[in-house]
């Protein structure tokens, strides 16, 4: 089946099989390796990416098919003009990561929750984060990265009022 | 709480991560990241029974099915010679794919090739196996009757693998028989998986000369070049291994698995790049668990808490094939730490390992080998002892401590504990978790009927195997090893046998060098991984990268010195024995105008070198003279719901002194990373086989691993006591956290359950087990049971 799959801005037209999962399309079809794979059962959250600017996603519960004409964000586009987003920044400032490989998901996961929640609790951030495992930081860093992300996105709002 | 640094002074920097601008872009490279032109994808056949005879495999449909390439069975890989695969020390083998029958479930019986993912996995579901089931052996204590016996392979008629034991056995019984107090107590410390989030994987091939190129999620790829050489029967210089960015490791990734020799043979026998990425539910039900030891531990002490003899005798669950990766010498590890932190006259030791029809494994875990289960046998039943005595947990430890001024001390069970300042330690962690105060407030919640706990684990580690005299695996003695290069420029690379799966080694070796040299720790490269660029290393487990390759490091780093002070002299002018090293930089003797910097002195040493050798670079080879011995106190105070069994831990602190501390940004990420795996040890992880040997925890949703949500928030502090023996006084602390934790949270859990005359309770502590706890309590104590 043919899909257009807008990814980080590019549009991506494939010709896939109806059961390839979005993750996949990803990886092998756009190359974007970036979005990892943890498990079979959408449990890790490894694979999240941000569906239409709003939801975070994880990309091993959606076949390719159901994301065609939708715009998809991943960690390969977070960076712009040769400047970390702040939530990447976040995250090494915080040392909010040991091997990466929940990170892309738990950055993609933090985008949707900033949108949504700009000013999070710890307690808010720890349930905004409970579908994305991490085994190497024990979330106290990770919990600092969100907050400190968080502080730097509204800094342009609190210039406003 | 990152800081950047400047050139020299690096070490104790909290220097931002070297390798973060490539994992937060998500430009880091696991080993699912690469392809190459033609590459086939394999997936495994997996037996659904625990024990059965293969009558027949009928790999007809399987073939026939679109983009499938070929299939390989044990009988195949038998007739090539590669049927079996040695285990680390060497005491066993393991079936590479089943031959003849099936001893575990998910056992890999066969692997399919084909064109992509999807076709492998749906070739290997037509894969048509005729299974004969045969009687379960799924408990250790079954298997010790031998009334099934699981491995007729093996000369030895018996599924008894092997006795261990150290220290003395008549002294230590005698010791105990007169001893004023006596505590005796059961402990299982359950299997369990430490599941890194990037499951194993490799990509085979073999170039235009026919050199096989191995990309594999290895935390040891030199012994893996070596160990595919033997199996494989390819020399060693024509099998280069790459281990690339590893997604964690946990000791997960050290074994060889059967499912890299299948890839191998698939990508020589098709001439095709072969891609093998195992699913979650393959990683946790066929590669590397761990734990699994029933401990029958014995404390004997004085009326007034004096211990007097500690002895351990463990019933060991090795599963189907003996793979533990525990140096050839130690088939049990280093389970002789087992007195802990604790000045014991006279102890003994023994292991005895079984088969059984469960996954093989038996590896370190987030710990040095069998270290985490002997800690936890001493930490456990030490608060038991405290609840016989009637006295403070707190108080027994401290009477019993090793006394600062007994190092380096000769334990009963054979190790020279190199360091340490326990009484410090743990009155800092007193100090700052507020003791006394927690105390008060205990006894207040106490006399309401409410429950709360205050856990404490005083542990000491063992770590950064070894000693030449004693440490191998397969032979190979357990040395680590650096090269470092000097550019002109100033810049340069450092290369270590270790292999980095998260822990920073692209900044911490840096930071090394860069105190060692007085240069910028940005311009130093770090690169492992890579067998043709790398000196031999034995990889990084069990603590001993920073013990072991860190002092190669800073030996590699010191012999550069030395030269540079060749080409010092020429530059100042001066005799080499009138200048010196001072504040990061040569100086001529007595006159601190006339310095000269490392930078300086590597230019010259490619321009202007006078009658030296050109070039600035060294290589080190370190064989440690001991151990390290990491040590800390933990703290951890919970509130036990009576109704629900619910335990929250309020407060975790954990102080450390894992001796000098290298960038103690990433020591207390270690550390809080640590305590989380203890934590989901301690309360949630378990790998459970039911009576028929069914695994019933094969994903993520039974196999249950602590999210930001159950994840404590974790208070840490430290004392430094450097190891005297290590170059720069580092001793190691990626693992100290899972190895002291676990028993800080099951004894604050029974401390909050002691008023109900609750001594025990088995990991990991779920809600359940508690709730049952204090229902059983109470209906023992007469009590109606609340409702």
């Amino acid at each position: 089946m043919k899909v257009t799959i807008t990814v980080n801005g590019t549009p991506y037209t494939r010709d896939v099989e109806p059961r390839t999962l979005l993750a996949y399309f990803l990886r092998e079809h756009c190359g974007l390796t970036g979005t990892h794979v943890g498990c079979d059962t959408s449990s890790c959250g490894c694979c999240v990416a941000v569906l239409d600017g709003q939801t975070a996603v994880k990309t091993c519960t959606m076949f390719a098919v159901q994301a065609d004409g939708h715009e998809i964000l991943t960690v390969e586009g977070l960076a712009a003009g040769g400047a970390l987003h702040p939530i990447q920044q976040a995250f090494s400032d915080q040392h909010g990561l040991h091997c990466g490989y929940c990170t892309p998901g738990m950055m993609l996961t933090t985008v949707a929750l900033l949108k949504h929640t700009p000013a999070p609790t710890e307690a808010q951030i720890r349930e905004g984060l409970a579908g994305n495992l991490c085994r190497c930081t024990g979330y106290n860093n990770i919990v600092k990265a969100v907050q400190q992300a968080a502080d730097v996105l509204r800094q342009p709002a609190a210039a406003t009022k | 709480m990152s800081a950047d640094v400047k050139a020299g002074h690096a070490i104790g920097v909290a220097m931002k991560r070297k390798e973060d601008p490539r994992f937060v872009q998500g430009k880091g490279h696991y080993v699912d990241d690469f392809s190459f032109p033609g590459m086939l994808f394999m997936a495994l056949v997996r037996s659904p029974y625990p024990h059965a005879t293969i009558k027949s495999i009928d790999i007809s449909a399987a073939m026939k099915v679109p983009g499938v390439k070929a299939v390989i069975t044990g009988k195949d890989l038998e007739a090539a010679g590669l049927g079996w695969l040695p285990t680390f020390h060497g005491l066993d083998k393991q079936m590479v794919l089943a031959i003849g029958k099936v001893l575990f479930q998910y056992q890999e019986v066969a692997a399919v090739f084909a064109e992509s993912r999807e076709a492998a996995a749906d070739g290997a579901e037509q894969v048509q196996v005729d299974y004969d089931p045969l009687p379960v052996v799924a408990d250790p204590f079954a298997s010790k009757t031998d009334t099934v016996l699981l491995r007729p392979d093996r000369e030895q008629k018996t599924n008894h693998i092997y006795h261990w034991e150290v220290g003395d056995r008549d002294r230590t019984d005698q010791t105990l028989a007169k001893s004023a107090k006596r505590v005796k107590q059961r402990i299982w410390f359950q299997r369990c998986h430490p599941a890194p989030l990037e499951p194993c994987g490799c990509v085979a091939f073999f170039d235009t000369m026919g050199r096989l190129q191995f990309y594999v999620t290895s935390q040891a790829p030199h012994v893996y070049r070596t160990a595919l050489s033997l199996v494989t029967g390819i020399p060693e210089d024509r099998i280069h291994v790459i281990s690339p960015d590893i997604g964690g490791g946990f000791g997960n990734k050290v074994p060889v698995y059967p499912g890299y020799v299948c890839a191998v043979v698939g990508a020589l026998k098709l001439g095709h790049p072969v891609k093998w990425i195992e699913t979650r539910t393959e990683n946790l039900t066929s590669t590397g668990f761990a734990r699994d030891y029933h401990m029958d531990v014995e404390l004997g002490a004085t009326a007034d808490g004096k211990l007097t003899a500690v002895k351990v005798a463990t019933t060991a669950d090795h599963g189907a094939f003996d793979c533990a990766a525990d140096p050839t010498k130690y088939p049990a590890g280093m389970f002789g730490i087992c007195t802990g932190s604790y000045d014991v006259p006279v102890a003994h030791a023994e292991v005895d390992a079984y088969f059984t029809n469960k996954a093989p494994g038996g590896i370190a875990y987030r710990c040095s080998f069998r270290v985490t289960e002997a800690s936890y046998a001493i930490e456990r039943t030490m608060d038991v002892l405290a609840d016989e005595l009637g006295i403070d947990a707190v108080e027994l430890r401290r009477k019993n401590f090793v006394k600062k001024e007994q190092f380096p001390y000769a334990s009963a069970l054979g190790f020279t504990y190199d360091s340490g300042d326990y009484e410090k330690t743990l009155q800092k962690a007193l100090d700052t978790i507020g003791y006394q105060a927690l105390l008060k407030e205990q006894q207040e919640k106490r006399a309401r009927g409410e429950l709360m706990g205050i856990g404490f684990s005083t542990f000491t580690e063992v770590v950064g195997a070894g000693p030449s005299k004693h440490f191998d695996i397969l032979g190979i003695k357990m040395f680590d090893s650096a090269e470092i290069r000097i550019h002109p420029t100033g810049a340069g690379i450092v290369r270590a046998g270790t292999k980095s799966q998260g822990q920073g080694h692209e900044t911490t070796w840096a930071q090394i060098v860069a105190e060692e040299l007085g240069l910028d720790p940005q311009q130093i490269m770090v690169e492992e991984g890579d067998t043709d660029t790398a000196p031999y290393g034995l990889g990084t487990y069990a603590s001993r990268s920073t013990p072991v390759a860190g002092a190669a490091i800073a030996m590699a780093a010191r012999r550069i010195r030395e030269k540079a002070r060749k080409i010092a002299a020429h530059l100042l002018e001066v005799g080499e024995a009138d200048v010196e090293w001072v504040d990061y930089r040569f100086q001529v003797k007595g006159v601190p105008a006339k310095t000269v910097t490392m930078k300086e002195v590597a230019f010259a040493a490619y321009t202007n070198m006078a009658q030296n050798e050109p070039g600035l670079e060294a290589t080190f080879y370190y064989d440690p003279p001991n151990m390290t011995f990491p040590n800390g106190t933990y703290v951890a105070v919970v509130d036990v719901d009576r109704e629900t069994g619910e335990v929250k831990v309020r407060r975790f602190l954990a102080v450390d002194d894992c001796g000098t501390i290298i960038n103690p940004m990433i020591v207390e990420g270690q550390v809080h990373g640590g305590l989380t795996e203890g934590f989901a040890i301690a309360f949630m992880q378990e790998i459970q086989y039911d009576a028929d040997g069914n695994n019933l925890n094969t994903n993520f949703t039974d196999y249950l691993v602590p999210t930001a949500q159950e994840a404590p928030h974790w208070e840490t502090a430290q004392t430094v006591t450097p190891s005297p023996h290590h170059p720069i006084g580092a001793k190691g602390v990626g693992e100290s956290p899972n190895v002291g934790s676990p028993a800080a949270f099951v004894n604050a859990v029974v401390d909050a359950l002691s008023p109900l005359g609750v001594r025990h309770l088995e990991m990991p502590v779920t809600r359940e087990k508690v709730w049952r706890a204090i229902r059983e309590a109470e209906a023992g104590k007469g009590k109606a049971a609340r409702t």
